[in-house]
């Protein structure tokens, strides 16, 4: 059955290749391509939930293929092109599974990764090949002579040069590069020990000399490449999970044509567009309200928690999200014109704090990369005006090249990077820049910003306990039939006191004002202050009246987010002064800081004040660390030395910050300064070993006394040193 | 020391079949998802009869 589905309902193979489908589709009308569809999985776990999902998403017509990757947590799905992602989506929460879709193009075109997979493939090569040559050299050095030795070297060359040829191109490329723009990087020595040893050792073995390098090369560029393939999983890591961070915002809206609200894509939008925004959605568009009441959310963007009254006329912004009721918007200005992507923009161009930062490998490279020239280059020179023989001064300059190496060097910071990062990433943070580690290291100022960082952006209502029973039991009724997050939350906390709704009838929301109802024949309310009549307080509040005596007023903090107490509390412990520095009204700030216990607190503070107080800091020599999730913190975001945004922040947020907390808990980021701080270390520790090898080795290379055997065993040994000690950060507990 | 005539060849030629097959696992993606294969050799789905 499921054969002849496939058979008769897979049209042409156009989905083979999926950066067809980045291609803007044709008219609707001509539906032939298979639709791509990835769900998002974040719950699945075990192989029941595999068999269950891709055998619920398969009975679904119209769904010719679906398959589930476990590692990524996700569905990938063919379907037919009129399915609906959303749709699949409620399909697989219904077998029980939380379940979002994801934006394909902004999973990047191919989810395999092929410079990975080159890379793979050339340590692959270079290991087989290393592997023969040492053992063939491994009999020479037990004591092969004469054309048995020859013989071995010959085969030995015979595997290194196509080896050589295909593993090492990618040093070749990076040496070239920089030598053409007249620099000298890492690869450029590589590159010379590489060539060097490989001549002589030619050379050697036509002349049936007893020393040949081959062996040497190829474990020199197995190890180097292994340096590279971690650095560059551990990127390609970082980067698809902050691909799929994005990718669960699909850009959506709601075009209202002539024939009702239509879902597109937010590049087809068009000024003058009319755009329904419905409640709880973000706004995907500049423009001016044309229909509707509601309340807005600005936290993002200003970081004020009080929601905003929004009526007819009134201009909104795009990332804004509505609350209550449904809105209909004409856009004023659509994608790359809208003020979130034209401040975000501003922010990418902004001076960032971390521009003029050296890594630590870098600054390593930049004194190793002359000293090694400089140093065969005597040698060869030396035993040349001393002894006059070409063929010795260049075996010479070529063991001390290889034992130079920089293998040691190049393993030193990516294995322990991998290590750090991998530990990172499973207590929930996404490291997102390769020396973000380093940097994290430094710091000892931390700033915060308050709404969605260090409170959850969810109310939780103070006083209730003040209010008699009956006003709660209305304020239930009431409360119950909005979803606003007021309401919500109102509800939840008195409902928890184990109290009953009040028989409350003709219940209606009124949208950006409230809720009303009728207790027997009273008309009772809940919302605005100026609704019910009463007079506005400081601090977000709702509204009770109930006819009787004057409104009652609940008040609401926001909740602080799961781990920021511990958070805060840790980091004050390792010394680090601790700001707090928020949009919000000076109240809310001063509220959350005494709970916290942080002194230094900034209330009103723009965007450009945040950046520039950050900027105060760095001038005054201070490494700060700034956590922050609006679109108010992105320029302080990037002028910090090092940045935090939780998973919930703006994208614009995000791109800007160098660590991503994936959960919703604070607590690692304390964590993650002691890591961070014992990797450093560790690099450090790293390059002194392979310093010290150095010191024992490069003498007996420029004495002449470095045989292959020495040249091998000195750099297995580092390479290895360095690894395992990289290793004890990814076990210690 | 005839025996390295045929002893070197084998060894390498024995080697060179694991690498041909570690290229051919790298192809043909059966390191995207380590840990669902892992757990799909349980799923008793097509124990029966092959998937079609």
């Amino acid at each position: 059955m499921n054969k002849v589905m496939t058979a008769t309902l897979h049209p042409a193979p156009a989905a083979a290749c999926p950066g067809c489908l980045a291609v803007p589709a044709e008219p609707v009308g001509a539906p032939l391509v298979d639709a791509r569809i990835a769900l998002s999985l974040p719950t699945i776990h075990c192989q029941a939930c595999i068999s269950k999902v891709e055998r619920g998403l398969a009975a679904q017509p119209g769904v010719h293929s679906a398959r589930v990757n476990l590692t990524l947590k996700r569905a990938m799905i063919e379907a037919d092109p009129e399915i609906r992602a959303e749709d699949l989506a409620e399909v697989v929460r219904g077998l029980g599974y939380e379940a979002h879709e994801l934006d394909q193009t902004a999973l990047g075109v191919t989810s395999t990764d092929s410079a990975g997979r080159a890379l793979l493939l050339r340590l692959a090569v270079s290991g087989f090949a290393a592997m023969n040559v040492m053992l063939l050299s491994v009999s020479v050095w037990s004591g092969a002579s004469d054309a048995t030795r020859d013989m071995f070297h010959w085969i030995s060359a015979a595997i290194t040069l196509p080896a050589l040829a295909y593993a090492a191109q990618p040093f070749a490329r990076n040496a070239w590069s920089a030598l053409s723009a007249g620099r000298l990087n890492m690869d450029v020595p590589i590159m010379l020990a590489i060539v060097l040893a490989v001549i002589t050792s030619l050379w050697e073995t036509a002349l049936s000399g007893a020393h040949a390098y081959f062996d040497a090369a190829l474990t020199l560029t197995f190890f180097l490449l292994a340096g590279r393939y971690l650095d560059h999983r551990t990127r390609a890591m970082a980067r698809s999970a902050a691909e799929e961070l994005t990718a669960l915002e699909v850009p959506r809206a709601l075009r209202l044509g002539a024939g009702g609200p239509q879902e597109v894509a937010l590049a087809e939008l068009a000024i003058g567009d009319l755009v329904l925004v419905r409640p709880g959605a973000r706004m995907p568009v500049d423009g001016e309200i044309v229909e509707g009441r509601s309340e807005l959310d600005r936290s993002l963007l200003t970081g004020e928690t009080l929601p905003v009254f929004a009526a007819p006329g009134q201009a909104v912004s795009a990332g804004e999200v509505n609350l209550t009721g449904p809105l209909t918007v004409r856009a004023t200005a659509v994608g790359a014109e809208t003020s979130l992507r034209r401040m975000a923009e501003l922010v990418a161009v902004a001076e960032s704090g971390r521009a003029n930062y050296t890594s630590l490998a870098d600054r390593a490279a930049k004194l190793y990369a002359p000293g090694v020239h400089i140093l065969a280059g005597l040698s060869w020179l030396g035993w040349l005006l001393a002894t006059g023989d070409m063929r010795v001064a260049l075996n010479i300059a070529a063991a001390v090249l290889i034992i130079t190496c920089p293998c040691a060097l190049g393993l030193a910071v990516p294995a322990v990077t991998t290590a750090a990062s991998g530990r990172l990433f499973r207590k929930g943070l996404l490291i997102k820049d390769a020396t973000a580690l380093e940097r994290l290291a430094q710091v000892d100022t931390v700033v915060f910003d308050k709404t969605g960082t260090l409170t959850a952006g969810t109310p939780e209502a103070t006083n209730i306990d003040e209010n008699g029973k009956d006003d709660l039991a209305i304020a239930l009724a009431l409360a119950s039939a909005s979803a606003h997050p007021l309401s919500r939350a109102l509800a939840t906390a008195i409902a928890a006191r184990g109290i009953v709704a009040a028989p409350v009838d003709d219940i209606a929301e009124v949208p950006g004002f409230g809720t009303e109802g009728r207790l027997g024949g009273q008309l009772v309310r809940l919302g605005r202050a100026a609704w019910v009549g009463a007079e506005e307080c400081g601090g977000t509040a709702a509204w009770l009246s109930t006819g009787q005596g004057a409104p009652r007023a609940f008040r609401f903090t926001d909740a602080l987010r799961p781990g920021a107490a511990e958070a805060v509390a840790a980091l004050r412990q390792a010394g680090m002064q601790v700001l707090l520095i928020s949009g919000d009204t000076r109240q809310a700030v001063d509220d959350l800081a005494d709970r916290l216990g942080i002194e230094t607190r900034i209330a009103n503070a723009r965007p450009e004040d945040k950046a520039a107080r950050v900027e105060a800091l760095r001038n005054e020599g201070r490494h700060v660390l700034m956590v922050g999730d609006g679109l108010n913190d992105t320029a302080a975001l990037a002028a910090a030395h090092v940045s935090i945004s939780p998973a919930s922040a703006l994208d614009a947020a995000r791109v800007a910050s160098d660590i991503v907390l994936l959960g919703t808990d604070l607590s690692p980021v304390a964590e993650a300064c002691e890591i961070a701080r014992r990797a450093t270390r560790r690099i450090r520790e790293n390059f002194r070993i392979a310093t010290l090898y150095n010191v024992v080795a490069v003498p007996l290379a420029i004495a002449g006394l470095a045989t292959p055997l020495v040249a091998a065993l000195a750099m297995s040994t580092s390479s290895m040193t360095v690894s395992l000690n990289a290793l004890r950060l990814a076990g210690r507990k | 020391m005839t025996v390295l005539g045929f002893l070197i060849p084998v060894s390498l030629i024995l080697g060179g079949i694991g690498l041909v097959a570690f290229l051919y696992t790298v192809r043909s993606n059966q390191y995207d998802d380590p840990e669902g294969d892992s757990r799909r050799i349980l799923n008793d789905d097509w124990d029966d009869h092959p998937k079609p």
